[in-house]
């Protein structure tokens, strides 16, 4: 199912406005989730328990820990798919 | 003391032997694997001929990350601060997603040897590229004196060695794998020192949380999230006067906490030893999944480290709140301060606290019955007990009844941890040194051998310079470090992010962001902690009409590298679009780098 990289400059510019979508879709989780949910909302959010701790408290110390590193994964995932739909792969 | 009667008052100690045992063997495997990668070009020299397969660099950057401060400090630092600890765990996390999704891929892409190397043809400027050197060089240095006092320290506390022999034995471990095999020694020695710092952290860990919840939950992430401690701890805290544990913005506003995170995050991914890790990688893709199993294996210290603080504490609370004194003796009473008083404690429930006795010794920690009833009150308005954060992550071994060789262990893990990220620097200095000053400007016409050479000599140079900083470390540095995250988010994030995501930013642009943006934020820092940093006080005459208060919306000296890189990111874009754009081959260079193929 490979297809021919064709690696025109249309191809490239593609991959690049598709790569830009999924970082700004990525980083807006990112900035939710930690300086959001991990600080500015940690008191609202500590109404709710998870387990057997507040909320924003679990998620300061430790969900966003979590977030970021299910993120890189998903971002290394996705550019693969991109990098092999746009045949712009090394 | 000598080494000798170190190794003969050994005996003494049930956990000294061991400790020499762990350091000797995972000292050998450093040399040893130091030796089998020594090369000979600067290709391998400076970024180990980018031969590094991605889940090996990603544990050589999660050991290269991790320092000293990550494995003895920050769970001390986290059980100090509660719930606003998070900022130190959110902040030295989350810059990797930064680093993964925005730097990384396209840095690898262009693939040279340094960051100036990239700030340098980007905006085709010399004088960029010597800024970017100094700057790396000026971050790098302030943050490896820590470490190598940090090794000084372990040795001092776990064999009684003198620190200075310490820090001389760390610099000659450091110098030999990294003047031997460059790039490719240090990543290598990284890989092996990741493993030993995580399984040191962990099995204390582990056995805490396994000792704390009576069996109900080994791993220490799960009991911090299912154990009913966090109740009981909030409720000790409230008995004796302090806030709640889980309390948000107990040590700051909500605007620092939000501002000191963000600087720690962005400066995260702009400092120089943790990018040139991605320069070592085979491919684009590498990059981009070395950055997830970096960040993984960060990851798993992180989430343990929080658990251990609270635990730590809970049970420091636990045992030492109204424990009895069975015995007071006055040691060096022949001294000038007329000697200090150690304690012989024992907890409420009648058990002998010999933890707390022993580690009296290290001056870490120590006690007062300051109202005579015979017993230590940590209640918050009472001062009988003085604890250093350092011992919350060292002490907890013993806290727990492990085993001698447990606290050998944690002793080898701090070494790893400092050691790794000592050598990690080092490299940058050298690299910023030999590579981007002096083959640039001075002798731009160098052998490949003769490059090689300079790049060994500037390493030795380097380690002499972070070894007398370790030994006598200038007041100026622990402050120095805490800012350094908010001048690397200042100054480098803005210029590399914009020249890889904006093609019109030109070198006018980026130049005058720099400028600006380090200015404002070393000015502000400098205004603040004016005291401080040059060791003088508040009121001395020439001080005075420089010191200022926190006058930008009260935002803490920690903070304000975030405005900063604001400040950085406005005036960059906005002198760019003033300005000619540059020229077609920066433009054609920003597009070959945004594309992996």
């Amino acid at each position: 199912m490979e297809t021919e990289p064709k690696k025109s400059d249309e191809a490239r510019a593609a991959f690049w406005s598709a790569n830009k979508r999924l970082i700004s879709i990525l980083l807006i989780i990112w900035l939710l989730i930690s300086l959001g949910c991990g600080v500015w909302w940690v008191d609202w959010l500590n109404q709710f328990t998870i387990g057997s701790l507040p909320l924003g408290f679990w998620i300061a110390q430790q969900g966003s820990i979590y977030t970021f590193v299910i993120l890189i994964l998903v971002y290394a995932i996705c550019t693969d798919r991109l990098e092999r739909k746009y045949g712009v792969a090394e | 003391m000598s080494l000798a009667t170190a190794l003969f008052e050994a005996v003494a100690d049930p956990s000294r032997p061991w400790t020499f045992a762990f350091i000797g063997i995972t000292f050998g495997a450093y040399l040893l694997i130091g030796w089998r990668s020594r090369v000979r070009e600067t290709r391998g020299f400076y970024v180990a001929g980018q031969g590094v397969p991605a889940i090996a660099n990603g544990a050589a950057t999660a050991a290269d990350w991790m320092s000293a401060a990550s494995f003895i400090g920050m769970a001390g630092l986290i059980s100090v601060k509660g719930s606003d600890g998070a900022m130190y765990l959110m902040g030295w996390t989350g810059g990797y997603v930064l680093l993964a999704l925005l730097l990384a891929p396209y840095l690898r892409k262009f693939g040279q040897y340094t960051v100036p190397d990239f700030v340098g043809t980007r905006y085709a400027s010399s004088s960029a590229r010597i800024v970017a050197a100094c700057c790396a060089i000026f971050v790098s240095l302030t943050y490896v004196a820590g470490q190598m006092k940090g090794v000084g320290v372990v040795f001092s506390r776990f064999l009684e060695v003198p620190l200075e022999i310490g820090v001389v034995i760390g610099m000659f471990i450091v110098a030999f794998f990294a003047v031997l095999g460059g790039m490719k020694g240090i990543t290598w020695t990284q890989v092996m020192q990741y493993f030993v710092l995580i399984v040191a952290f962990l099995i204390p860990a582990f056995a805490i949380a396994r000792i704390l919840t009576d069996g109900a939950h080994s791993v220490p992430q799960s009991a911090f999230l299912f154990s009913d401690l966090a109740e009981r701890l909030n409720q000790i805290q409230i008995d004796l006067g302090f806030d709640e544990y889980t309390q948000p913005f107990t040590s700051d506003t909500r605007l620092n906490v939000f501002c000191i995170t963000a600087a720690l995050m962005f400066g995260t991914a702009g400092l120089p030893h943790v990018i040139v890790r991605f320069y070592t990688v085979p491919s684009v893709r590498a990059a981009r999944w070395s950055a997830f199993w970096a960040l993984l294996f960060i990851a798993i210290l992180y989430t343990a480290a929080p658990a251990v603080g609270m635990f730590a504490r809970y049970n420091l609370l636990n045992s030492l709140h109204e424990a009895k004194i069975v015995e007071t003796e006055v040691v060096d009473a022949s001294g000038d301060d007329g000697g200090r008083t150690l304690y012989r404690l024992e907890s409420p429930k009648g058990e002998a606290l010999d933890w707390a006795y022993n580690w009296q010794a290290t001056g870490l920690l120590s006690f007062e019955d300051l109202d005579e009833t015979g017993t230590i009150s940590l209640a918050k308005t009472s001062a009988e007990a003085t604890i250093d954060k350092d011992i919350i992550v060292l002490s907890t071994p013993e806290v727990a009844g492990l085993p001698a060789w447990v606290i050998a262990l944690v002793a080898a893990g701090g070494l790893a941890a400092a050691l790794s990220t000592a050598a990690g620097l080092l490299l940058v200095i050298s690299s910023s040194m030999a590579h981007d000053l002096y083959v640039q400007f001075v002798d731009p016409g160098a052998s490949e051998e003769k490059k090689v050479m300079v790049g060994r000599l500037m390493i030795v140079l380097a380690i002499c310079v972070a070894g007398w900083f370790g030994i006598n470390p200038p007041g100026f540095v622990a402050e120095t470090v805490a800012f350094a995250f908010g001048l690397a988010a200042a100054s480098f994030f803005p210029a590399i992010l914009l020249g890889i995501f904006d093609a019109r930013t030109n070198r006018q642009g980026a130049v005058s962001g720099m400028v600006v943006g380090i200015a404002f934020t070393a000015f502000y820092i400098l205004g603040n902690q004016w005291d401080t940093i040059f060791s003088v006080t508040r009121d001395a005459e020439f001080v005075r009409p420089w010191y200022m208060t926190r006058w930008f919306f009260e935002i803490s000296p920690q903070g304000i590298g975030t405005v900063g890189m604001l400040l950085n990111f406005l005036v960059t874009v906005t002198v760019s679009r003033l300005t000619p754009p540059p020229p077609a081959e920066v433009r054609q260079l920003v597009e070959d780098i945004r594309v992996a193929g």
